[in-house]
């Protein structure tokens, strides 16, 4: 089969997970919903030729489904309480993103067609990534040679995500048997 | 192009989540769908037809591969998006503390 | 995590000590063979943090707590984006551009090769791993009950 087939199948299973994510009730199973979305968008990776990403995103699911699942579960809260707003805004929201999504058509008719991208940069990375940064991993090259500056910009975004969220739980290091609190 | 629009109506479902939920868990689970979206564009648009992964081996030199341009950006953008649901989960987890709810149309009081 | 008796049952506990070597051995053999195979530092970082966030969930937080050094790790996680940018500073002083690749190339497909590709990795792993666990220990050291003081 072509590899349209495939991934128009796992596109359509995944707005159909996410459909039923967010309109469940309960909570732990939209929880789950989203779960399986992510392993859908990894396997779309795999067949998108990016075994990278598709490591790295399942990995990275899994993660924020522990850290989700520890949010929102608790003995006493398992259901929400009710429905989500009302009629008028739902409608007008309905309206305008289906507004959108018809005027978007026309935009993707002027893009590359699938499977043949203008390759101008990457041309250069294929044929002397190799020779210039001495990996045999390309992308892994991209990001810690070529544009390593991205890498730096990213990991201090990640810092400060992390110290954040350590400063809103009001973590503090106890070392060894509860002194020093 | 119909790969295309199909990604795009995918973030435009995570889109609807964020603007009529209520609840802050499904603010938080449409953020991730808006994400998914994203990235799965991106590699979408460096994906070339009968090409093979960016990785040299020993019996194989450059074959006619795929992009690895958009791979090195998504990358990058998976790690951020952790650390952002993160931050989110934290944030709601502190504001269970002081309301006892998780409905935004009752988390009124912005000071004390 | 939990308020009854901490941890999970013994069958678990001794099938979670067993584990426990090999998973970080496997994420320490992810990082190290990142310019060579998919995975890469991030990949790499992920896997130790649930390999410790294993030995959290079975053990209990109290006594996780006891075997860890909090400090230690805390201080390993502030550094490292501190020995990023050492790195990148060092390829100044030596190679002319910020985090320019100063080290030997080496020959191709070998494991010390790449020039500055694998301390980085190095350090990227190291930083995710332990951020990633710190954030799930607080979480589980979130007391909710504890009413909204201040």
């Amino acid at each position: 089969m072509p590899i349209e087939t495939w991934l128009t199948f796992l596109l359509g299973f995944m707005i159909l997970g996410s459909i039923v994510a967010l309109e469940i009730k309960d909570i732990l199973s939209s929880i789950v919903a989203i779960g399986v979305v992510g392993l859908a968008v990894s396997l779309a990776f795999l067949f998108l030729q990016a075994p990278d990403l598709a490591v790295v995103q399942f990995l990275f699911e899994i993660f924020a489904l522990i850290i989700l699942v520890r949010t929102f579960i608790r003995k006493d809260f398992h259901v929400m309480e009710k429905a989500s707003s009302g009629r008028w805004i739902i409608g007008f929201t309905l309206i305008g993103l289906a507004a959108v999504f018809l005027l978007s058509l026309k935009v993707f008719r002027v893009l590359p067609p699938f499977g043949e991208p203008l390759m101008e940069t990457s041309r250069y990375y294929l044929e002397h990534g190799a020779a210039d940064t001495g990996a045999a991993n390309i992308v892994a090259g991209i990001i810690l040679d070529y544009r390593a500056f991205d890498t730096l910009g990213e990991v201090t975004v990640l810092l400060t995500a992390i110290l954040g969220t350590l400063t809103v739980l009001r973590f503090r290091a106890r070392d060894g048997k509860g002194g020093g609190r | 192009m119909t790969l295309y629009a199909l990604c795009f109506a995918l973030f435009l479902v995570g889109l609807y989540g964020l603007l009529t939920k209520r609840d802050l868990i499904k603010i938080i689970l449409s953020s991730g769908i808006m994400g998914y979206a994203c990235n799965l564009m991106l590699v979408l648009f460096g994906y070339r037809r009968g090409g093979v992964y960016p990785i040299l081996e020993p019996g194989r030199e450059a074959a006619p591969m795929v992009d690895p341009l958009p791979q090195a950006l998504v990358l990058t953008s998976i790690v951020i998006e952790l650390g952002v649901t993160a931050l989110l989960a934290a944030l709601a987890i502190r504001l269970f503390q002081k309301y006892r709810t998780y409905d935004i149309t009752k988390i009124r009081r912005l000071s004390g | 995590m939990t308020d009854k008796p901490a941890g999970m049952t013994l069958i678990i506990k001794t099938v979670c000590r067993l584990l426990v070597g090999l998973i970080l051995l496997y994420g320490i053999y992810i990082i190290l063979h990142g310019h060579l195979s998919p995975g890469g530092g991030f990949g790499g970082g992920v896997v130790l943090a649930l390999g410790l966030l294993a030995v959290l969930l079975a053990y209990g937080r109290e006594e996780t707590l006891n075997w860890l050094r909090l400090g230690l790790l805390k201080d390993l996680e502030h550094a490292s984006p501190l020995a990023f940018l050492l790195v990148g500073l060092a390829g100044v002083a030596w190679g002319g551009a910020f985090l320019a690749n100063i080290l030997s190339k080496g020959r191709l497909f070998a494991l010390l090769s790449s020039g500055l590709i694998l301390p980085l990795n190095v350090v990227i792993g190291l930083k995710v791993g332990l951020s990633l666990f710190l954030v799930v220990l607080a979480m589980a050291e979130f007391d909710l009950d504890k009413g909204a003081e201040e």
